[in-house]
């Protein structure tokens, strides 16, 4: 994966929208129409932020080939909405929908909820349980579940539908519980949304539960690097998204005189377009993809979408956008057979 | 924002007025899915065309039912009806791309959610929304449902509205903790005997100040509750002397909780049958009810308190005169059946059929949900009706359960709607931006706490 016969894809974060309609409206389709592949939401517990999933789901109609992944916290929020909430946001979006997995470690996520709070390995364990109930929720009404067969009467097909059955593994580290299933919503569009996480949960989500790792690096130097560490940990199999903050020479003031304040932990990008043109060029030969975190929303998306994104795809390194297509299509993921799917349908090993 | 307040008064005013919602139920045997026209019930096209329709016709809202577990017949899920639906708020916060005004009402339960992130997600669906978001509280309470989820089925039924309540007074100050529009935020205490909330709230208030809260139960609790704490009620009651006697009641119950005569609105639940004239109507009624109960319908419906499979049965012939095999009604669960001695009932519906000379397809559909709440007639017959509904004020709106999709509202808003326009009782434009601002709903004053808001239960 070093060149670019395998073009890579970007995803602009969008969390500087805010909530009101209008402007995040305008934030989505200016990323659209720049070219990004994929819009992600936060959904860290800051002032100001409307819930991301909904934020995601608003974009949907308006949109026609941007990825919507918004980050949905897996501890404190029931398992069981988590699931038809993305779900549902797949069929808002005709399929464009991943999620971003995330572990609130703050004792003041905890103390919301009223919960002891869970950190450590504990945050991983958490997520991998979240994620395991959502796939076998998705794939708990098999495709052809709907028959509407006016002969019989039957609107669904009850053979097609399965209960989920989900128990928390032995020496799951908070209160062990169940999910009975099956979903209230059939199949999502593409049959399991794609599932992303950052790279600091690994271990505690086993490899073979993700489609994505999110890879941070401290300095732009060593983002490359830390890419090919990951990708050497989690095999072809995962796409590699690496994290960038960015700011630009932008309105005639250089970057560094732009006052940006990045959150720390992140790979910053400070400098001219055509400059981050060549450092992403460079990085999208070892990673899958990008996520790009602007300083200012409007200030850099209008930059990237001028000088950056057209310039990467003359270079031949972005992958064509396309039209109606899902998210798992962007991926260059199979839509996955059910795994609960009659045997002689289903391969061994399909249904992540 | 401007306002349409109206003083707090112990005498009931009739507004004159009706307005519209639709009800989009996502589950249920009402929807006709067997004829050509009958569309997708989950495809975002379908929820985009009802709703646009409905905003057209200067509907207040659109409503979004919930059902956390799929409903069960006989030990499986329930095969003959339509099943299967998004996510309320997930829904809703889609379709608020693409409508303007018209309100949106997501049905969330107090039971499988937690306070804190309820409050947050609907104060978010109102601030992206514009100010158009409304929770319709239900209190589901039973541990099927609760199978589904971390905290389980731990809520006896008897608690449910002390629960709900407490619920809900917490998200109130949740969307009353910040001190003006830009902050700070107060930091909302509760400890209650089902949670501990202690949270610094992340989002303003909306254009509406914060969600308009609508309730849907009806036990004396239940109305209790609404007129404690709802801005309207989503009622069962929608024939004329029940929907008169449900007002009377309702105000009684407002005034005894310290709120005006007219604190609580009235929106039953409701189905159309309209056509140019009385016999077209008559007819498309037999073609709606044959096709929502069929003969497997019909079975099925006695099955679920017969407790056993039927289907040796004619739907066309006499009711079975083999008995339940249960004592209890074995419901169709998630249904809202309640249990009634299962062989008492069986003698008693027999005796009703043989004496009315009807079939089992005729009896099941003598005796299913909406009968009640039909309108039924032409198109100036229904308004006419409706007229006299707003004339004494019997219901402030009817929410209406479409029985086709999505195509359900079309002769509603292209006929009926100019109709009560021309009589004088259907607004003839959206009276501002916010879903309050069209139900002309008094915006609630902030309390006047301390830094921090702690409430006990
Ligand atoms: C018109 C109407 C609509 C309702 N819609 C729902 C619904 O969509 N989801 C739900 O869980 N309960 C729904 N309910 C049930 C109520 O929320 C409540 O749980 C039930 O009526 C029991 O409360 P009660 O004993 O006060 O009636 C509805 C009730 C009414 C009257």
């Amino acid at each position: 994966m070093s060149t670019f016969e395998n073009p890579g894809f970007l995803a602009i974060e969008l969390d500087g929208a805010g909530w009101d309609g209008a402007d995040l409206t305008r934030a989505v389709l200016a990323a659209e129409s720049a070219g990004f592949h994929a819009a992600t939401f936060t959904d860290a517990p800051a002032p100001g932020r409307a819930n991301a999933l909904q934020r995601a789901a608003f974009a949907g109609p308006v949109t026609r080939s941007i990825a919507l992944v918004p980050e949905v916290d897996t501890v404190y929020t029931e398992p069981f909405h988590i699931s038809t909430q993305l779900a549902s946001l797949d069929y808002v979006s005709g399929g464009r929908a991943g999620w971003i997995v995330t572990a609130a470690g703050s004792p003041e996520a905890a103390a919301a909820v009223g919960r002891s709070s869970v950190t450590g390995a504990a945050l991983g364990q958490e997520a991998a349980a979240s994620i395991e109930v959502s796939r076998r929720l998705w794939d708990s009404w098999e495709d052809d579940a709907v028959i509407r067969d006016v002969a019989t009467g039957r609107y669904i097909d009850v053979d097609k539908l399965h209960y989920a059955d989900f128990q928390t593994p032995a020496g799951f580290p908070g209160a062990g519980y169940s999910v009975k299933g099956p979903s209230i919503i059939p199949r999502p569009l593409q049959g399991q949304l794609p599932v992303l996480a950052p790279a600091s949960l690994i271990g505690g989500i086993p490899v073979d539960a993700l489609d994505a790792v999110l890879v941070s690096a401290p300095t732009p130097e060593l983002l490359a690097a830390e890419v090919r560490d990951v990708r050497a940990r989690v095999g072809a199999g995962v796409a590699v998204v690496a994290e960038l903050d960015v700011v630009l020479d932008a309105r005639g003031q250089a970057a560094a005189a732009r006052g940006a304040s990045f959150d720390g932990g992140r790979a910053a990008f400070a400098g001219s377009a055509p400059g981050l043109t060549d450092f992403l060029a460079d990085l999208l030969k070892e990673a899958d993809g990008v996520r790009l975190h602007p300083a200012s929303l409007f200030v850099d998306l209008e930059e990237l979408g001028r000088w950056v994104l057209p310039e990467l795809r003359r270079r031949g390194a972005l992958r064509p956008v396309v039209q109606d297509g899902t998210f798992r299509d962007l991926l260059g993921l199979d839509r996955p057979a059910s795994r609960y799917a009659t045997a002689a349908a289903a391969p061994a090993g399909a249904g992540k | 924002m401007k306002q349409h307040t109206r003083a707090k008064s112990e005498v009931f005013v009739p507004s004159g007025q009706i307005q519209f919602g639709v009800f989009f139920q996502g589950v249920n045997s009402g929807t006709i899915w067997k004829a050509p026209e009958s569309g997708s019930q989950t495809d975002f096209e379908s929820f985009r065309r009802i709703a646009q329709t409905a905003e057209r016709g200067l509907f207040a809202a659109f409503f979004l039912g919930e059902g956390l577990r799929l409903r069960e017949h006989l030990g499986r899920p329930h095969a003959l009806d339509v099943v299967g639906r998004p996510d309320a708020q997930t829904m809703l916060a889609a379709l608020a791309s693409v409508t303007k005004n018209i309100g949106l009402v997501a049905t969330q339960n107090t039971t499988y959610n937690d306070p804190a992130d309820l409050a947050h997600r609907l104060a978010s669906l109102d601030l992206v929304s514009g100010g158009r978001a409304a929770w319709n509280i239900v209190t589901t309470d039973n541990a099927w449902t609760g199978a589904n989820f971390r905290r389980g089925g731990y809520l006896d039924h008897a608690d449910r509205y002390k629960h709900a309540e407490a619920f809900v007074e917490t998200a109130k100050r949740i969307w009353d903790s910040w001190e003006t529009p830009d902050g700070p935020a107060r930091r909302v205490l509760h400890e209650g005997r089902r949670y501990t909330v202690d949270v610094t709230p992340r989002l303003p208030r909306s254009a509406q100040y914060r969600p308009v809260l609508f309730q849907a139960g009806d036990s004396p609790e239940g109305r209790n509750f609404a007129a404690r704490q709802a801005d309207v009620i989503f009622s069962a009651h929608p024939k004329f002397e029940d929907a008169v006697a449900f007002r009377k009641d309702l105000v009684e119950r407002s005034l005894a909780a310290g709120r005006g005569a007219n604190a609580v609105q009235i929106m039953p639940a409701s189905e159309f049958i309209l056509a140019p004239t009385a016999a077209e109507a008559a007819e498309k009624k037999e073609w709606v009810r044959s096709l929502q109960i069929g003969p497997q319908q019909a079975i099925a419906y006695l099955e679920q308190f017969w407790g056993r499979e039927l289907s040796a049965y004619d739907p066309d012939g006499p009711l079975p005169e083999i008995d339940p095999v249960v004592e209890e009604t074995s419901e169709t669960r998630g249904s809202g059946f309640h249990g009634a001695k299962a062989r008492q009932l069986a003698d008693q519906w027999r005796a009703e059929a043989k004496d009315k000379g009807l079939s089992i397809r005729q009896f099941v559909t003598s005796k299913t949900a909406r009968i009640d709440s039909t309108f039924t007639g032409s198109y100036t017959a229904v308004a006419d009706q409706l007229a006299e509904y707003a004339r004494v004020g019997a219901v402030d709106g009817l929410n209406i359960s479409p029985w086709l999709v999505p195509s359900g509202l079309d002769d509603i808003v292209n006929h009926l709607v100019p109709e009560l326009q021309e009589r004088g009782v259907y607004p003839t434009e959206y009276r501002g931006a916010t879903l309050r601002e069209h139900l002309g709903l008094e915006t609630p004053v902030r309390s006047a706490d301390e830094a921090v808001a702690a409430v006990r239960a």
